[in-house]
C-alpha cells in the first residue's frame, strides 16, 4: 500500500516536467526568429501607425493630432496621383509579366536544341540590379540618339521624348519592368512544370485532348499554386520596385510616373515630413495586406495543392 | 476488327536497342501479356502500340488499319498507366468522363455512361472524391473506369497492378480478366509478374533485351520452354537447371521426387511450408534445386536426401545458346525407357 502511494506522484510528475521542459525548448528555438520579427516587422508597423497620428515639432516634441494627417492626405492631389499611377502600373505589369512567364516556361520546358541557352537568356534580366537595368533602358528611351529613336529615325519618324512625355512615360516603365520580371517568374513556372508527371499529358493525349485543351484543363489548373505565389510576388513588386524612378524620371514629368512608395520616399527624405510619410506608409500597408488576405483567404480554397 | 499486329518493330535510343525486331499478333478479343524483367522493352513496346513513341522501323496495325504514323487519339485505344495518371485536381467522375468531354459527348449520354461504368468498377459512392482521397485499389478502379468508358475495342495496360498489395492484386487480376472478356476488348497487358501472365493471358510474349524470347499460350511457356531463360523465368519456383556436360537439364520442382534408394544425393538447405505443399530447397553438387512436395514436408534442413525424376520430365537446353534441344531429349527418353 505504502509503496504504491510513494511511486504514484513520481510517475505523474515526470511527464509534467517533460512537458514544461519541452515548452521551454520550443520557446528558446522560436526566440531568434521571434526577436527578429518583433524588432523589425511588428514593432515598426505599430510605431508607424502611432507616428501617423502625431505631428513632430521643431523642438523635437510630438503633438497628438488624431486623423489630421489622414485628412491632409485625402486632400493631397499628389497622393491620389501616385495611387492611381500605381494602380495602372500594377495593372500593366502583373498580368502581362505572368502570362509571358508562363509562355516562356512552356516554351523552354520542351525538348529542343539550345534550350539551356534560351533559359539563360530569359533569366538574365533577373540577375541584373534594377539600377543597371534602369540605366540600360534609359539609353533605349533617350530622345534623338537612344535606341528607340534611332529605330524611329530609320522609318523617317521624328524624335520622341519617351520619358519626358506624360503620355508615354508610364508605358515605358511598364515595358521595362515586365522585361525584368518575366524571366524571374518563368523560373517558378519551369520548376512547377517539371514537377508535373508526363503521364498526365500522355493520358490526356490518349483520350484525344488537344494541346490547348490539355493546357486549359490539366496543366494550368495544376500550376495554380505557382500562379498564386507569382501573383503575390508581382503585386508586392509593383508597389515595392521604385529604384528605376530614382534613375529615370524622379517621378516626373509633373508626377506622371510617381508611385506610392517613391512618393513616401520623397516625403520622408526630401521633404523631411516623417509624420506624413508614416501616414502614407499605413495606406500602403493596408493595401498590401488586404490584397494578401484576399488571395490567401479566397483563392487558396479554390486551388488544388498536390 | 480490333486485332493488333506488330511487324518487325524496332526502337532505339542512341546505341541502345530498346525494342529489336519485334513481331507479334494479339487476336481480336484476346488478352496478350507482354512479360519480362525490367528493361526488357515490354513497356516501350506497349507505348509503341499506343502511339506514345514512334518506331524507327516496322509497322503497327490495329484492325486492318496501319496506325504506325497515327496519334494516340486517332488509334482509338484506351490505356491504363502504371501510375494511373489520374488528374489530381479533378473528381473521380470528371476523371472518368474526361475523354467523353474531349469528344463533346452530350451531357445526358455522359451521365448515363458514367453511371454504368461506375457500377461496373464499383465506384458509385466515390464519384465526388478527389484521387488523393482514395486508396490505391480505388484509384486503380478510376483508371479502369476511364479506360472502359470510351468503349474502345483496344485496351493497353502498363503494369496496372504493381502498386497494389498482394491480396488486392489477386482480386483485381480476376476482375480485369473478367471485364476484358465481358466487354470483348483486345487487351495488351504489360507485367513483370509471371503469375499475372500465367493466370490472365490467352497468349504470353516473353521479352528479353528488346527481343521476343518466346511467344505462346501460358501452358506452352510452362510445359515447353524454348530457351533456358524462359525456363528460369516461368514458374514459382522456376525450373531447376542442372549442368550436364555442354548442356543444361531442366526439371520442374513438382517433377522431382524424394526417394529412399538410388537417385541423386542432395543437401537440404531450407524448407518453405506453403500449406497445401512445401518447397524443399536443396543443393546438388553446390547447385540449388527446388523440390515441391505435397502437404507438410517432413524433411528437415541439414538432411541429406535422395532425389529422382523421370527422364520424360527433363527439358534439355544447349549450354552456350540456351536453345531447347528436342532431339536429344527424345533420345534420352528412349534410353531411359529401354
Amino acid at each position: 500500500m505504502s509503496g504504491q502511494t510513494d511511486t504514484h506522484p513520481l510517475i505523474s510528475r515526470k511527464p509534467r516536467s517533460y512537458a514544461w521542459w519541452n515548452a521551454v525548448n520550443a520557446w528558446l528555438l522560436l526566440l531568434p526568429a521571434a526577436v527578429l520579427l518583433v524588432a523589425f516587422t511588428h514593432y515598426p508597423i505599430l510605431a508607424t501607425i502611432r507616428h501617423s497620428l502625431f505631428v513632430a515639432r521643431r523642438n523635437g516634441t510630438e503633438v497628438f493630432v488624431g486623423a489630421d494627417n489622414y485628412r491632409a492626405m485625402a486632400a493631397d492631389p499628389i497622393f491620389w496621383k501616385a495611387l492611381i499611377n500605381n494602380f495602372w502600373f500594377a495593372l500593366g505589369t502583373i498580368p502581362t509579366s505572368i502570362a509571358l512567364a508562363l509562355l516562356m516556361a512552356l516554351w523552354v520546358n520542351r525538348n529542343m536544341r539550345g534550350r539551356g541557352f534560351l533559359r539563360l537568356a530569359y533569366f538574365t534580366p533577373t540577375v541584373l540590379p534594377m539600377i543597371a537595368v534602369a540605366n540600360i533602358w534609359l539609353f533605349f528611351y533617350t530622345p534623338d540618339y537612344g535606341l528607340l529613336d534611332q529605330l524611329r529615325g530609320l522609318f523617317g519618324l521624328s524624335a520622341w521624348n519617351w520619358l519626358g512625355e506624360p503620355s508615354t512615360v508610364m508605358g515605358c516603365l511598364i515595358v521595362m519592368v515586365i522585361w525584368k520580371e518575366a524571366g524571374f517568374f518563368m523560373i517558378f513556372y519551369l520548376a512547377a512544370l517539371q514537377q508535373l508527371s508526363p503521364d498526365l499529358e500522355e493520358a490526356a493525349a490518349v483520350e484525344g485532348a488537344s494541346r490547348w485543351y490539355t493546357f486549359r484543363r490539366i496543366t494550368f489548373p495544376l500550376l495554380m499554386p505557382t500562379t498564386l505565389f507569382v501573383a503575390i510576388n508581382a503585386v508586392i513588386n509593383s508597389f515595392k520596385l521604385v529604384d528605376h524612378l530614382v534613375i529615370m524620371t524622379k517621378g516626373g514629368p509633373s508626377n506622371a510616373s510617381t508611385l506610392l512608395l517613391y512618393y513616401i520616399y520623397e516625403v520622408a527624405f526630401t521633404f523631411q515630413d516623417s509624420a506624413y510619410a508614416a501616414t502614407l506608409t499605413v495606406v500602403l500597408l493596408v493595401i498590401l495586406s488586404t490584397l494578401a488576405l484576399l488571395k490567401f483567404g479566397y483563392l487558396d480554397r479554390r486551388i488544388h495543392y498536390q | 476488327m480490333s486485332a493488333i499486329r506488330l511487324d518487325h518493330i524496332t526502337k532505339s535510343w542512341g546505341a541502345f536497342r530498346a525494342v529489336d525486331d519485334v513481331s507479334l499478333t494479339a487476336d481480336e478479343g484476346s488478352l496478350l501479356v507482354l512479360l519480362g524483367p525490367s528493361g526488357c522493352g515490354k513497356s516501350t513496346t506497349l507505348r509503341l502500340i499506343a502511339g506514345l513513341e514512334q518506331p524507327d522501323g516496322g509497322t503497327v496495325t490495329i484492325g486492318d488499319v496501319d496506325v504506325t504514323h497515327m496519334t494516340p487519339a486517332q488509334r482509338r485505344i484506351a490505356m491504363v498507366f502504371q501510375s494511373y495518371a489520374l488528374f489530381p485536381h479533378l473528381s473521380v467522375a470528371e476523371n472518368i468522363v474526361f475523354g467523353l468531354r474531349v469528344r463533346r459527348v452530350s451531357r445526358a449520354e455522359r451521365d448515363e455512361r458514367l453511371k454504368r461504368v461506375a457500377d461496373i468498377v464499383g465506384l458509385g459512392q466515390l464519384l465526388d472524391r478527389k484521387p488523393s482521397q482514395l486508396s490505391g485499389g480505388q484509384r486503380q478502379r478510376v483508371a479502369l473506369g476511364r479506360a472502359i468508358i470510351a468503349e474502345a475495342k483496344v485496351c493497353l495496360m502498363d503494369e496496372p497492378l504493381s502498386n497494389l498489395d498482394a491480396k488486392l492484386r489477386h482480386e483485381m487480376r480476376t476482375e480485369i480478366r473478367a471485364l476484358q472478356q465481358r466487354l470483348g476488348m483486345t487487351m495488351v497487358y504489360v507485367t513483370h509478374d509471371q503469375t499475372e501472365a500465367m493466370t490472365m493471358a490467352d497468349r504470353v510474349v516473353l521479352m528479353r533485351e528488346g527481343r521476343v524470347e518466346q511467344n505462346g499460350a501460358p501452358e506452352q511457356l510452362y510445359n515447353r520452354p524454348e530457351t533456358a531463360f524462359t525456363a528460369r523465368f516461368i514458374g514459382t519456383p522456376p525450373m531447376n537447371l542442372l549442368t550436364a556436360g555442354d548442356r543444361l537439364i531442366g526439371i520442374r520442382p513438382e517433377d522431382i521426387r524424394v526417394v529412399s534408394q538410388d537417385g541423386r544425393m542432395a543437401q537440404v538447405k531450407a524448407i518453405e511450408h506453403l500449406g497445401a505443399d512445401s518447397i524443399v530447397l536443396c543443393e546438388i553438387d553446390g547447385k540449388p534445386v527446388a523440390v515441391r512436395q505435397n502437404g507438410f514436408s517432413k524433411v528437415a534442413s541439414g538432411d541429406t536426401i535422395r532425389l529422382a525424376w523421370d527422364s520424360i520430365h527433363e527439358h534439355h537446353f544447349e549450354g552456350s545458346s540456351g536453345r531447347r534441344l528436342d532431339t536429344v531429349a527424345d533420345d534420352q527418353t528412349q534410353i531411359a525407357s529401354s
